[in-house]
């Protein structure tokens, strides 16, 4: 596979899987704008997800939706972020936020990408995540710094999902050869608004990063034991009728 | 319907009752600052919160095939309309709002089992195809019944239904498509299809409430301007609406009894198993408990969640005044 389609589908991966997680909050979540809020942020994923898959559709001979429910979770290269589970709605949030650290200074980078293409994509993208982030930043500051039991849950959840960001930052040589045509932006730079953004809405927050054993894995197919369940659900339908169109 | 078995209040026969009376027959809205009998702002409260319950608890049925939708597409398009549900049942917990109710007290009211809702909400979800039906079926016939409540006499909840009519068509073409995709496909698709519409027809007929000779409450509803067509005469323009749809899909509605009547322009039909409609009202249906128990689930999980945006709001307040 091509760099540039491993950097798509790594895209297109991350956008489906926490399109997934993000969607099965849909009638449970705390009050009725949230319920909202998150069906419309699966909404925007899975709309991403459609995008990056067309763009490695050709190469790789298969469609978005092949992509999305006839590939086995060895070739799935999404972070292992965003495939951990709903624990609660403290999970969620911590999950979507630190996603969104990452993603809006990563489709930023894109929007200047040499790739017309992608630059396009990311321009469209970017709205979408500029206001994800908006509401995921407001509501850590606001339930980091609330009650005790708040503040202790999102701890809780920062605890358990800061070590997979490691994941997400990480590089390899199919980047570097995307970062030297100038496709995709230097890690530098992506890492950089990451600690700024993180670290100013911790320190408001009242929460604190925890040190440790960093995880990395997703992005090259090894993934934790979640990512086999979330297929099973997902791809169930389509796998049990095998050319049918929907 | 969405709210089912309304029951009424009772008109007042003072001069300020006559002038109201008076008032909607010339079909001058009502807006909230206006006189209104206690009887009306009741029937109207019961009547919305009920429909907005329906909302509540219809993001679950669907809700529960989001995560296995078959397509990305079919999954971005179920996402979107339990998105608009859930924001129907806010536009409509908000026109509640205007008669002195609060979401609180109303959220309270269907946690406990105390309100009710749309008795199609509780049946199970089996397939790919009952989505496709409660699409095609269950807004089919929200939307009968919704059209004519942008004219009723409620300004704040006529107002709400020309937001919610726009989007219930869009939800019905897109279930309607599903069932169309499924009947254009292999033959386990057909049967999926047909399955689902065997089990949804009768539950899908009995949304429009009790036949109009056991229908106690209409009356006075409809004087006020709060229920603009009797059960029946929904029941049947919905039937005639969807017989030739079923046709031109290839499928068999469920109803020996069926055929069309040329004396009155209208499709006969068979006659539902009403004991089950009142046994499904009463709390007894396939998923009654399911349904009641995922909203408690939600609500007592998310208690944390809201207490910690009030306590956060409260420091944020104590530090504006200490700031002054
Ligand atoms: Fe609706
Ligand atoms: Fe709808």
């Amino acid at each position: 596979m091509s760099p540039f389609a491993t950097f798509c589908l790594r895209m297109g991966d991350n956008a489906l899987i926490l399109g997934q997680r993000t969607g099965e909050w849909c009638g449970h979540a705390p009050v009725l704008e949230e319920d909202i809020a998150f069906a419309n942020m699966g909404l925007d994923l899975i709309g991403q997800t459609q995008l990056w898959y067309g763009m490695v559709s050709d190469e790789l001979g298969k469609s978005p939706d092949d992509l999305a429910f006839f590939r086995g979770e060895r070739e799935f290269l999404n972070t292992l972020l965003v495939e951990q589970p709903n624990t609660d709605f403290a999970h969620a949030l911590m999950r979507q936020y630190l996603f969104d650290a990452w993603h809006l200074p990563m489709l930023d980078g894109l929007t200047g990408s040499t790739n017309a293409d992608v630059a396009a994509l990311a321009e469209k993208s970017v709205k979408e995540v500029r206001y994800h982030i908006d509401r995921s930043r407001d509501l850590i500051v606001r339930l980091g710094d609330g009650s005790p039991e708040s503040h202790d849950r999102m701890q809780a959840a920062l605890d358990w999902l800061w070590p997979f960001t490691a994941d997400l930052l990480a590089r390899d040589a199919a980047d570097d050869t995307l970062v030297a045509e100038g496709m995709i932006p230097a890690a530098a730079p992506v890492q950089q608004a990451f600690d700024w953004e993180t670290a100013e809405t911790f320190a408001r927050a009242t929460l604190t990063a925890p040190d440790g054993p960093r995880r990395t894995g997703g992005r090259t197919g090894n993934h934790s034991e979640h990512m086999g369940y979330l297929l099973a659900v997902m791809q169930s339908v389509p796998r049990a009728h095998p050319g049918a169109h929907w | 319907m969405y709210a089912q078995m309304v029951e009424s209040g009772q008109a007042g026969t003072s001069d300020q009752d006559k002038a109201f009376q008076d008032k909607i027959d010339r079909n001058v809205r009502i807006e909230p600052r206006d006189w209104m009998p206690e009887g009306y702002r009741k029937t109207l409260i019961r009547q919305i919160s009920q429909h907005a319950h329906s909302e509540i608890v219809g993001q679950l049925p669907e809700g529960n095939w989001i995560t296995r939708a078959p397509s990305l597409q079919r999954k971005a398009i179920l996402l979107a309309k339990v998105q608009d549900e859930a924001g129907h049942g806010l536009y409509l917990y908000c026109a509640a709002e205007t008669l002195g109710v609060s979401r609180d007290e109303l959220t309270e009211q269907l946690l406990s089992g105390k309100a009710k809702y749309s008795s199609i909400f509780n049946y199970p979800t089996l397939t790919w195809a009952d989505v496709g039906m409660i699409g095609w079926l269950v807004d089919g016939a929200a939307i009968m019944n919704q059209v004519p409540l942008q004219r009723c006499s409620y300004g704040p909840y006529s107002r709400a239904m020309i937001r919610v009519c726009k989007e219930e068509s869009f939800h019905q073409r897109q279930g309607f498509d599903i069932v169309r995709a499924l009947v254009e496909g292999t033959e386990d698709q057909k049967a999926m299809a047909q399955d689902a519409l065997n089990r949804w027809w009768w539950p899908a007929i009995m949304m429009f409430g009790p036949p109009d000779a056991d229908s106690t409450h209409s009356e006075q509803s409809m004087k006020w301007g709060i229920k603009l067509n009797s059960n029946d005469e929904l029941r049947q323009k919905f039937v005639d609406q969807t017989v030739p749809q079923a046709e031109w899909l290839g499928l068999t509605l469920p109803d020996p009894d069926l055929k069309w009547n040329e004396d009155r322009q209208s499709y006969d039909f068979g006659t539902p198993d009403w004991d089950e409609f009142f046994n499904v009202i009463k709390g007894n249906g396939i998923c009654n408990r399911e349904r009641l128990d995922a909203r408690n689930k939600a609500w007592d999980d998310g208690a944390w969640f809201r207490e910690g945006l009030m306590a956060h709001a409260e420091k944020t307040t104590k530090q504006n005044i200490a700031a002054e």
